[in-house]
């Protein structure tokens, strides 16, 4: 915990900081404040989210896809059952809630589970650890969880989000979706509250998917920041500098362990949403 | 926390990842899933069939059993029969052989019986002579009276 010289909002702002790098003037270049963050505008990246996020997303595809090279119908034994258990949950999840037939929905519920869930349970990695790594690469910022920057979960919902539009149109047509948003639930004269109505009800879906997991990552992730700074006031050995100490050590061993819920809730949840988002594009429904 | 263009790159990859999964990870679970599913119901029907063979063998077996049984005590009471039967024609025959002794042995003693008689005949005949000589005191010609002692003997 290098926190000599940083105060208490540095140290905040410094783990909520992104490594968002853009290319300016020909040459590439990373924000060193928020502000000059921000000042990059649309066009800049961030890097460690891309990078975390892209890292996991591949040991997840590596790991299935070689127990899928390799699965036998014998007794599965090993890596195999762990990945059979995964999928049998997934696939009886997606069996309760999405009634149609698609080949897509259920390896789309397993990405979206495996992928959340583990960018999520990078929320346990104690916050300075990456400091440790990436400080001496003379990289100031690194964010090591995805989920709580909202780029990465708009991105998701972004994606769920064309894939309800597509089936609603491929299910309904382009007419019968219009009439869905227009001509219901006040018939034809309501037209303007119809589609005041369910506009707001189809735009509601993509913005909860990426809200509620950016939320419930972001707040995560600012309580394991609180509860590592009472640790970072240690200056001089005394009764409240312990005491505030080993507060850090119980309230962090409470709060992962707490988290583990949380980690795995949010990615189910995100899951069972865009299931049920899926189904209802799929429906026919009023 | 800004919104940029991460979230083009997030969705770019989320549509990679899903599309990787749909391709290569997904079906080939499922298609093991599946055909392993298919194995262990085949092995619980294979399973079924054995013991409603076993069960229909064991039937089978019991009534060949009871079958045989039947046999074996049909052909101990047929040995049964028949060996009484040999015994009754054994006493039969043995019955008859003993009244044809019985009567070989009655013939012979009766002819001895005549014989005798016979016999006895000619010596009454002969005594009867010598006492009637005796009686008389002469000689009595044997061939002048020969036809009276023939009826004295028939008589006797």
């Amino acid at each position: 915990m290098s926190t000599e010289g940083l105060t208490t909002s540095a140290y905040i702002k410094h783990h909520l900081q992104n490594l968002t790098c853009s290319i300016q003037e020909g040459h590439f270049h990373c924000a060193h404040t928020a502000e000059e963050a921000k000042a990059m505008g649309f066009w800049a990246f961030n890097i460690d989210t891309l990078l975390v996020s892209l890292l996991l997303g591949l040991i997840f595809l590596f790991l299935f896809s070689k127990v899928a090279k390799h699965i036998s119908t014998d007794v599965p034994s090993g890596m195999q059952n762990f990945v059979e258990w995964v999928v049998e949950f997934i696939d009886g999840s997606v069996r309760g809630s999405f009634t149609g037939r698609s080949a897509l929905v259920a390896p789309l519920a397993l990405s979206i589970f495996a992928w959340i869930f583990l960018m999520n349970l990078m929320d346990l990695v104690p916050i300075d650890y990456i400091s440790l790594i990436t400080q001496p690469m003379g990289i100031g910022h690194f964010k090591l969880v995805p989920t709580t920057d909202p780029n990465a979960t708009i991105g998701m919902a972004i994606g769920v989000f064309l894939l309800v539009l597509f089936y609603s149109i491929k299910v309904k047509g382009l007419g019968g979706f219009i009439g869905e948003l227009t001509l219901q639930p006040f018939g034809k004269f309501g037209l303007p509250v119809n589609l005041f109505l369910e506009g707001v009800n189809l735009i509601a879906k993509p913005v909860s998917l990426a809200l509620r997991l950016f939320g419930n990552m972001y707040a995560g992730e600012m309580i394991f920041i609180l509860i590592a700074l009472m640790g970072a006031s240690w200056v001089s050995f005394s009764f409240t500098n312990t005491l505030l100490f080993s507060s850090q050590i119980f309230l962090s061993l409470g709060w992962a362990i707490f988290h583990i819920l949380i980690v795995t809730l949010q990615a189910f949840i995100f899951m069972t949403l865009t299931i049920v988002y899926l189904d209802m594009a799929h429906q026919e429904h009023h | 926390m800004n919104i940029n263009a991460t979230l083009i790159g997030q969705t770019i990859m989320f549509a990679l990842f899903v599309w990787f999964c749909m391709k290569f990870v997904w079906p080939p679970i499922m298609a093991a899933l599946d055909a392993r599913n298919k194995r262990i119901a085949d092995g619980l029907a294979a399973a079924e069939r054995g013991k409603n063979d076993l069960a229909l063998a064991a039937k089978r077996s019991a009534e060949l059993l009871r079958e045989a049984k039947e046999k074996v005590s049909e052909i101990i009471a047929l040995g049964d029969k028949r060996a009484s039967e040999i015994v009754e024609e054994a006493k039969a025959q043995a019955k008859i052989e003993g009244d044809r002794i019985i009567t070989a042995a009655k013939a012979e003693v009766e002819q001895e019986v005549f014989r005798a008689k016979e016999q006895l005949r000619t010596q009454v005949s002969a005594i009867a002579l010598a006492g009637a000589g005796k009686i008389l005191g002469r000689e009595i010609d044997a061939k002048a009276h020969n036809d009276l002692l023939d009826k004295l003997v028939a008589e006797i």
